[in-house]
């Protein structure tokens, strides 16, 4: 397909592969932000083209797996109600809150239904009048503009059974939280493809300024990433960090101006909380007051049963998404990890999410990859 | 979750166009790249077009991607 097939070619890969190693005189520590980058590495084995001094490392880029285990119980709560139609992504659904999941609370008798999109969730309020359609809305920047579209659209239709429980989460200000905790010691981010098709590179300005690290935003196949790597270690070698764009064909500097206004249309900024992370100030959308009306959460809030609130969500015991997130810990240091916790049988929501990190190691990871077997492509 | 995929745009209409992936038709919200043409390529991401390819910026890279390939070659 165009714009990816060209973008995996091996010859390309393997020279650009020869200089970053070229370049690179000393061992650094890269993260990348974004669990789709997490597979593309695994799923090309990018760690074994570059050089073994450059260690990577998963961040917080995944939206299933950084939901609060606490904003689960809310989810499943809301399935629970009479009357109620729960949609949301595939993902969601397996992932464990406190007591049960939506998977479960299906098998139960609830109405839990999974789309591709939030206009199938609205189609689905349009179709069933009589009933409450709840959308349930993970996602970063990327996902944000397309819900608040389906927001302003059902607004501007009058559908008055579609609400969306808001649980979306920005990006920048989660990276300044995990830099100012200091737990992981990083040279350089790759930074999230498609979340900067959105919001653009100028967002991220303080982490070179402020924190010293480089930054390089990437694509998704092959050729993107060893070209991220590539600008990475240049800024890092030459001591100058900055901001750059390595997917220039999807990423503009100053992003999507039409999706950031809808977002401002529909949502305002408020603190949000991380799973592994806890609450971060200022991270997350919530409905603003005009679209008050659609928010799952002030909706029902007469309605819904939550555990007593001085009792914290429990997390599965064992399970290290947190610190995996953090970037503090890989998967292969869980000790759960491909024996009581396989994508079969997931333990933790980054083994049930097909971004989560243990997922793309348990997929790709086998042993001839610790020999340096040169890559996948 | 993040995913999004370059599909051709073959037809708009109002602020919903046709798009395709490899042979396969569908429909996608352009609400969010009004300023997308019929040919353009655009990144899908949940049923909508959330930016729209630049070709110009594509060739520069693959040709940026093939010097690089050469010289790390001559360096070696
Ligand atoms: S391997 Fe399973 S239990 Fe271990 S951190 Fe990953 S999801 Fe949690």
């Amino acid at each position: 397909m165009k714009f990816i097939d060209e973008y995996q070619n091996s010859e390309l890969a393997k020279g650009l592969a020869r200089e970053i190693a070229n370049h690179s005189t000393k061992p650094i520590r890269l993260m990348e932000f974004c669990g789709g980058h997490t597979h593309a590495i695994m799923r090309y084995g990018i760690r074994q083209l570059v050089p073994r001094t450059i260690e990577m490392r998963s961040g917080p880029g995944c939206p299933v797996c950084v939901t609060a285990t606490s904003d689960l119980d809310k989810a499943i709560a809301l399935a629970g109600l009479p009357g109620v139609i729960i949609t949301t992504f595939g993902d969601m659904i397996r992932v464990p809150g406190s007591y049960s999941t939506l998977q479960q609370a299906k098998a139960e008798g609830a109405d839990v239904r999974v789309v591709y999109s939030t206009l199938d969730a609205l189609e689905i309020a349009k179709a069933n009048p009589k009933r409450s359609v709840v959308f349930i809305g993970i996602g970063f920047e990327t996902t944000a503009p397309t819900i608040a579209a389906s927001i302003t659209k059902a607004y501007q239709e009058t559908v008055e059974n579609f609400y969306v429980l808001s649980l979306l989460k920005l990006t920048p200000p989660v990276m300044r939280a995990l830099l100012n905790l200091g737990e992981v010691k990083l040279d350089g981010i790759i930074g999230p493809g498609h979340v900067s098709v959105i919001i653009g590179s100028s967002p991220y300005e303080f982490i070179p300024k402020n924190h010293n690290i480089a930054f390089a935003i990437s694509g998704f196949e092959a050729l993107d990433i060893l070209l991220c790597i590539d600008k990475l270690v240049r800024q890092i070698e030459s001591g100058h960090p900055k901001v750059e764009i390595a997917y220039s064909r999807g990423v503009r500097p100053e992003g999507n101006a039409k999706a950031l206004e809808l977002m401002n249309e529909a949502f305002e900024v408020d603190d949000a909380n991380w799973r592994g992370i806890g609450v971060v100030s200022q991270s997350g959308l919530k409905i603003n007051e005009k679209y008050r009306r659609f928010d799952a959460e002030k909706a029902f809030a007469g309605l819904l049963r939550f555990a007593p609130s001085d009792e914290p969500a429990s997390e599965s015991k064992g399970c290290r998404c947190g610190d995996i997130l953090r970037g503090v810990a890989t998967p292969l240091e869980c000790k759960l990890f491909g024996g009581l916790c396989t994508p079969e049988n997931p333990v933790g929501p980054c083994m049930v999410s097909s971004e989560g990190a243990c997922a793309a190691y348990c997929q790709y990871e086998s042993p001839r990859d610790s020999e340096n077997s040169g890559g996948r492509i | 979750m993040c995913l999004a995929i370059p599909v051709r745009v073959v037809s708009i209409e109002g602020d919903e166009a046709e798009a395709e992936i490899g042979g396969v038709k569908r429909r996608v919200s352009i609400v969010l790249t009004p300023e997308v043409r019929v040919g353009d390529y655009v990144l899908l991401h949940t049923g909508y077009a959330i930016g729209v390819v630049d070709e110009a910026e594509a060739e520069e890279t693959l040709n940026l991607l093939e010097e690089i390939a050469r010289l790390s070659e001559v360096h070696r």
